[in-house]
Order: structure tokens, then C-alpha cells, then sequence
């Protein structure tokens, strides 16, 4: 067995990583499945506001029997290797210690940078695979003009998820392959078909894999009661932009930037979350115009496609995950490291800019980094 | 490729001789043992020619002996068959999930548990039992080999406190049976458990010991199969096996084929401590099976290095599978001491009466390789030998 030749798939259960096994075999690859268990799914089941059980989601028992099932059918070795210490470290309590001070998180890039392209690629090496595939929607290249692996939106960009990936560091570029980058999400759907996959038409997984039903508020109270810590009280006072305080809230946790809904004060005009500040426990509401920022900084920046940013840069930028890129300069806060903060100038305010979100720059469909909103 | 099998104490192959004495009892000898005619008779004679055989490996009346589903099942009748509600049970910390999850529902439905500790190398201290005892204490169960460590328990010093107080002592010897010889009576227990598939028998059957006189409650309900203690028809097949197995079991310790397992197993044990620095044997210091051997290997992730030697043919095991197939830290190894890192890194070799030496010299070969790879992949141990 050829190391060089042998790839590590990451398979969830899902249609996208099962086709990549099977496009990847039948390519004549010696292919390894892996499922990575992160979350025991009944841990938080029946807690209370917990659902009962729950079914089809990541790391379900479902799904580790659907990963098994194409592994058989297509004749690979498959194991499922548990990370779960790993991901309520790296994962779960930052998500949860994120939301309590005020900010809203994305686990899903945390689960890339620390699950799946660290531990994943560690225990693919020690196996034997030089290469992990994974059924993301994205492209990687090596560039040699600039001696550097790139990451670049695939072919389907409504299946875009470069956005998660911006913490991806060369060497571990170098070491990732995504086979679907060139595929449309239909065309996925019919390699699936033609492989005689029987989850071909099973339907995409949306939310997060460990917040079942997608109540993060209630999966933060349930994480703790069972940690046996109390919930810290972030209550405080709902003020205006002027700094007026109209009310009171039950916690900043509950709120997230732009949010209209659930404020409890009723006045003549709609009012939205503008900001929320974590160290005065405070609410800051204002009208929609006051939801439109020109800047951003970013911190804990991971550069791709260029090993430095000695001069501002026009790029465009994306700001959540469903955030058509906009036009934008980025530079560097403080010359001398790459890494520290970058101001991002938006040629048009953008609405909603959210701390604990990442901002992602792009130069066309390359991906020059990205880093988190403060 | 060439695959080595070292995880016997997972389970083991049906020996030829046994597959062939269970054949005929799949087509040719049909019958029903209940049943009053020539099928039946052909069927209840077989299945009584296994209980002689199985009363025989364990040194009881072949009367003594009530055939189970496998030992997850025999445990269970045991336990549930001889405990009431408010009576109270000792058991250890390192019994297989059949004992202890069977005490903790017990707990559940009103009975009392007591749960001993085992020192570092896995063993449970009698004084510790005689210590537990209370005047509602009705059993006591502890296991008699050890699953991961292959560690043998002091079982018949166990036996004499459960004489002394008057109380029932049931042990499971699925990993004891075939491997060292049972004798019910010199242990002084009035259950014991053993599995087929652990002796090269197969899958699906398993034998409870229940010493005469000794009033169990059944399982199930239905009808008076063995003797009204295990309500079902049986599986003659299995039983043909399992009597098969036991009988080639017996034989193997006539002709002392148990010392050349024990030798085989330490020459894989010490020629792999001899190549492998910061390693050690779990265990070590107790007296054990002789098939078994339990490895630390620190710094590197059992888990991974379960994976990389199958990918290599060498089937060996870490900890316990849980539910999806992932490997969680072995409850066993936690309770003898070891940090939790210590026991990820845990590798559990176990032989069974097929292995051959080439098959050791094979994984003397792989071991030390994988394990010195991994640690150099190892970011951990790659952090700590910098700073040293």
C-alpha cells in the first residue's frame, strides 16, 4: 500500500462525503473512511427544554450507520475515531463562553481549524494516509508562481463553504483534498445515484451538529446545568444609541446583532440589536440605518494566498456565511505582524456586522484569509 | 493480505471440530429436544452429550448446568435470579457491562449495590468483600479473569466469605473458561458464566453453572426448558458447539497446551518491552490467563494504533467499543489507576489455541515500528521531547 496513494475520507453520513469515498475508490485510490465522533448526541437529550431524542444529525448513531453502510458497499476499511474530549474543549465550551459574552459564534470553522483539519489529519498520517479528502464545497491549489497553496470558492457557489475553511494553514492545504470543488450539488447528487448509494437523496444537514433543533439558548442552559455551573447572570439594561436606557433584558446571550424580534420594548418605530457589550452586560438598539458600519477589525487573521499583507489590499469580503461578498481595502492595524488585526475599509456599509462572526477576504474566487469580527 | 488475529478475548474462531459436530444439527438432526419422537430424542440425547461435556470443563453435575443465549444473558439470570427486592449485592468495578449495568438496574428497582475498588493491578482484596458485607447482603459477584487485563481474581478466598456468611457467590469466568481449569467446587461458588464464543464455539450460546439447591428465578416466561430455569427452545446447534468446545477445552489442559500459550504470550510481551521504551504491562505482578496481555504504550493514541495495525493485518483492541463503534477509555483501566491518557494508550493482545509463532514473530515485527511512528507523529510527545 502506497502511502503517497493513500486518502483519508472524512465521512459523516451524508450524501457529499459518501460520494467523495466512492468517486475516490473507483478512481483507484486506496481510500480509508473515517467518521470522527464529536458529540454524544443523548447527553443532552430529555434535559430540560432538551428534545427527547434526537435523529439525523452529525455523529448520530444514524449517521455513523450510514457512513458504515457506503463503506461496506464500496469496500473500504472504515473507523470511527472519537474526538469528543477534543471538541466540548476546542468547540462546545467557545461556543457556549462566546454567546455569554455577548458575541455570536461559528463552531463550524472551530470544528475545521481544530477537528477535522488538525486531529483528522494527525490520525490519517499516523494510519498512513498522507491526504485527507472531505465532501466541502471548495477548491485547493498549489500556486507556483507564489509557491503557495490556495484556496479558491468551487465551481457551485451556491454550496460555497470557503467561508469555514479560512483557517486553513499551508501545510494543512497541502494535505487536503476536495474532490466535489468542480461539482454542482445536483451533479453530487447524481455520482451518488450512478455509485448506487442508497442515501443519494438524503437530504442536506442545516444546523449545527450539536444543537439540536437549532435552540442554542436553550442547549447553552441544558450544557451547563449538566456541568453543574450556574448560568452567570448577563442580565442588564436595554439602552438606546443615544445611551438612554429604555428597559431591561434577561441576558446578552439571548441576543444577537440585528435582531428585531424578542426585544420587549414596543415603540412607533422597528428597533434592532446594534450591539452588544459584554462588559457593561448592555443592549444597544437603534433604528435599521444604525445597523450600517463602514469598518471592521479582525483578529487571530489566517493569511493563504499571500504570507504577508505589507500594504493595503483591495479584496471583497464576506461577513457571515450568507453575505455576498462585498467590495473592501484590508490592512494591517499595526505594521509588524501579519497575523494581529486587520482593518477592513467597505467601500459600502455593510448591515449587521457581528463580533465572533469571521470576516473572509477574496481576491475573485481566491480565498487571501480571514479573520474574527471584534 | 496476511491477517493475524491477537483479539481472542473479543471473541475466537469455531474450531473445524466444532463446526463439524454442530452440522449435522442444522439439517440432518432437526428436532425439537421437547419432543416426544425419533427427531426429538436424536436432538435431546445431543443436547444432554454437550451438558455432560460443559459439567465436565467445570467440574460439576451436569444437572448444574442451564444453557444461555451467551454469557451477557447467563450474567444476567444470575444476578436478576438471585437477588430480591431491599437485598444487597457486592460486585467489583471491573466486571463486563453485563454485571454491573445487570446491579445498577438492581439499584434502580430497589436493591442495594456495593461497588468495590481493585488495586493497581486489578485486583479486588477479600477483606475489601468481607468489609462490604451487611446483614441483607445476598450475593456477591466478581468476576473470575479479567476481560482487558487477563488478571485472575482471588475468587476462591472470595468463595470461602460467601460460605462463611451465608450467601450466594456468582462469578463470570467468560474469560476464565478454557483458558485456566474451573472447579466449581474448589471456588465455592453457586453460579458461574461462561460464553461458547470465547472458547472457539460460537456465537449465541453460553452456559450459567447453578449449584444444586440453589433457588433461581427465571429470565423469561414460557415454557419448563432447563429444568424451568431458561424458558425457550434450545439451540442445538449451539449447544452441539459449546459441548464440542468444552470437551477440546479439557483435552487442551490434559496435554498442557495452556503453558505453551503462556509462552507464547510472554515471548510477544517481552520481546515488544524490550524494543519499546516508556512502555509497560497493565497488570503486571498479578497472576493471569495465559493469553493475555495488556500493553501502555504512552504517548501515543491506542485508538490510531488499533487502526494502523488492522490496516497492516494485526487485529488487536483498545478499551471498549460504545455504541457507534468508537472507542471510549476502558472503565477497567480507569479503576486499576491509570490517568486517562494512560489508558487511550492501552493495547490489549490476546491469543487464542489457533495462533502460531510466525504470527507472533509477525507482530514483534509491527509493533514496535507502529508504535515508534505514531509517536513521531504525535504532536504531544513531539512537545515533551523538546522540552526535555
Amino acid at each position: 500500500m502506497s502511502e503517497a496513494n493513500t486518502i483519508a475520507v472524512a465521512m459523516s453520513g451524508g450524501v457529499d462525503s459518501s460520494t467523495v469515498a466512492a468517486m475516490l475508490r473507483a478512481e483507484g485510490h486506496t481510500v480509508i473512511g473515517l467518521t470522527m465522533q464529536l458529540w454524544n448526541q443523548r447527553r443532552m437529550a430529555g434535559r430540560e427544554g432538551m428534545p427527547e431524542s434526537v435523529q439525523g444529525r452529525c455523529c448520530s448513531l444514524d449517521d455513523v450507520y450510514d457512513a458504515r453502510r457506503v463503506a461496506q458497499q464500496i469496500g473500504i476499511p472504515y473507523y470511527v475515531v472519537n474526538h469528543e474530549e477534543r471538541f466540548e474543549r476546542d468547540v462546545v465550551r467557545p461556543f457556549v463562553e462566546e454567546y455569554l459574552s455577548g458575541r455570536t459564534p461559528i463552531p463550524c470553522s472551530l470544528c475545521n481549524n481544530h477537528l477535522k483539519f488538525d486531529q483528522l489529519l494527525i490520525v490519517a498520517q499516523q494510519i498512513g494516509a498522507e491526504r485527507v479528502a472531505t465532501g466541502h464545497y471548495a477548491r485547493v491549489a498549489f500556486d507556483e508562481a507564489r509557491g503557495r497553496w490556495l484556496l479558491k470558492r468551487p465551481a457551485d457557489l451556491s454550496k460555497d463553504q470557503t467561508y469555514f475553511l479560512f483557517g486553513l494553514t499551508q501545510e494543512q492545504l497541502s494535505r487536503t483534498i476536495f474532490p466535489l470543488g468542480d461539482m454542482t450539488k445536483p451533479e453530487v447528487r447524481e455520482l451518488a445515484r450512478h455509485h448506487g448509494l442508497a442515501l443519494a437523496e438524503k437530504p442536506d444537514s442545516q444546523e449545527i451538529c450539536f444543537v439540536p433543533g437549532g435552540d442554542y439558548k436553550r442547549f447553552i442552559d441544558a450544557y451547563l446545568a449538566e456541568q453543574g455551573e450556574s448560568l452567570p447572570d448577563t442580565a442588564g439594561d436595554l439602552v438606546t444609541t443615544g445611551g438612554e436606557v429604555i428597559g431591561e433584558h434577561g441576558g446578552i446571550h439571548n441576543f444577537t446583532v440585528g435582531q428585531r424580534k424578542g426585544l420587549g420594548v414596543a415603540t412607533g418605530s422597528p428597533l434592532y440589536v446594534i450591539q452588544i457589550s459584554g462588559a457593561n452586560k448592555q443592549v444597544v438598539v437603534g433604528g435599521e440605518e444604525n445597523l450600517y458600519s463602514r469598518t471592521l477589525r479582525a483578529r487571530r487573521v489566517n493569511l493563504i494566498s499571500v504570507d504577508d499583507l505589507r500594504e493595503p489590499m483591495r479584496v471583497s469580503v464576506k461577513i457571515r456565511h450568507r453575505h455576498e461578498p462585498a467590495a473592501a481595502v484590508i490592512e494591517k492595524v499595526k505594521a509588524e505582524r501579519a497575523d494581529d488585526e486587520i482593518l477592513v475599509t467597505f467601500d459600502e456599509p455593510q448591515r449587521a456586522i457581528t463580533p465572533g462572526q469571521a470576516a473572509v477576504f477574496y481576491d475573485g474566487n481566491i480565498v487571501v484569509g480571514g479573520g474574527w469580527i471584534v | 493480505m496476511h491477517r493475524i488475529y491477537l483479539d481472542n478475548n473479543a471473541t475466537t474462531p469455531v474450531l473445524p471440530e466444532v463446526f463439524e459436530a454442530m452440522r449435522p444439527y442444522f439439517g440432518e438432526h432437526f428436532g425439537n429436544a421437547s419432543s416426544i419422537h425419533h427427531h426429538g430424542q436424536e436432538t435431546r440425547a445431543a443436547v444432554e452429550d454437550a451438558r455432560e461435556s460443559v459439567a465436565a470443563l467445570l467440574g460439576c453435575r451436569s444437572s448444574e448446568i442451564v444453557f444461555t443465549s451467551g454469557g451477557t444473558e447467563a450474567d444476567n439470570l444470575a444476578i436478576a435470579g438471585l437477588m430480591n427486592a431491599g437485598d444487597h449485592v457486592i460486585t467489583s468495578s471491573i466486571e463486563h457491562h453485563a454485571v454491573l449495568l445487570a446491579c445498577k438496574h438492581l439499584e434502580e428497582i430497589g436493591c442495594e449495590v456495593t461497588v468495590l475498588p481493585v488495586d493497581g493491578r486489578s485486583l479486588v482484596d477479600p477483606a475489601d468483600v468481607r468489609r462490604a458485607l451487611r446483614p441483607n447482603t445476598k450475593l456477591i459477584s466478581v468476576m473470575m479473569a479479567n476481560n482487558e487485563t487477563g488478571v485472575l481474581q482471588p475468587v476462591e478466598e472470595i468463595g470461602k466469605i460467601a460460605a462463611e456468611a451465608g450467601i450466594c457467590f456468582h462469578t463470570d469466568a467468560v474469560q476464565a473458561a478454557g483458558k485456566v481449569p474451573i472447579d466449581v467446587n474448589r471456588i465455592g461458588c453457586h453460579a458461574l458464566t461462561i460464553s461458547g464464543h470465547k472458547i472457539h464455539a460460537p456465537q449465541g450460546i453460553g452456559a450459567l453453572y447453578v449449584k444444586k439447591g440453589t433457588r433461581i428465578q427465571p429470565l423469561f416466561y414460557g415454557g419448563r426448558h432447563e429444568r424451568s430455569r431458561r424458558a425457550g427452545t434450545e439451540n442445538v446447534p449451539g449447544i452441539v458447539g459449546l459441548g464440542k468446545a468444552a470437551q477440546l477445552a479439557k483435552q487442551a489442559f490434559d496435554r498442557g497446551d495452556d503453558k505453551k500459550l503462556s509462552a507464547m504470550r510472554d515471548r510477544l510481551q517481552q520481546g515488544i518491552l524490550a524494543q519499546v521504551e516508556e512502555a509497560g504491562v497493565n497488570g503486571d505482578g498479578a497472576p493471569r490467563v495465559p493469553n493475555t496481555t495488556n500493553l501502555h504504550f504512552d504517548h501515543i493514541d491506542g485508538e490510531a494504533m488499533v487502526i494502523a495495525l488492522d490496516l497492516k493485518g494485526l487485529a488487536v483492541s483498545t478499551g471498549a467499543a460504545c455504541s457507534s463503534g468508537a472507542i471510549e477509555p476502558s472503565h477497567v483501566l480507569v479503576a486499576m489507576g491509570l490517568r486517562a491518557d494512560q489508558a487511550r494508550a492501552s493495547i490489549r493482545f490476546s491469543l487464542g489455541k489457533q495462533t502460531v509463532a510466525e504470527e507472533i514473530d509477525y507482530a514483534l515485527a509491527l509493533v514496535p515500528e507502529t508504535v515508534a511512528r505514531l509517536r513521531e507523529l504525535s504532536p504531544v510527545y513531539k512537545k515533551q521531547a523538546l522540552s526535555i
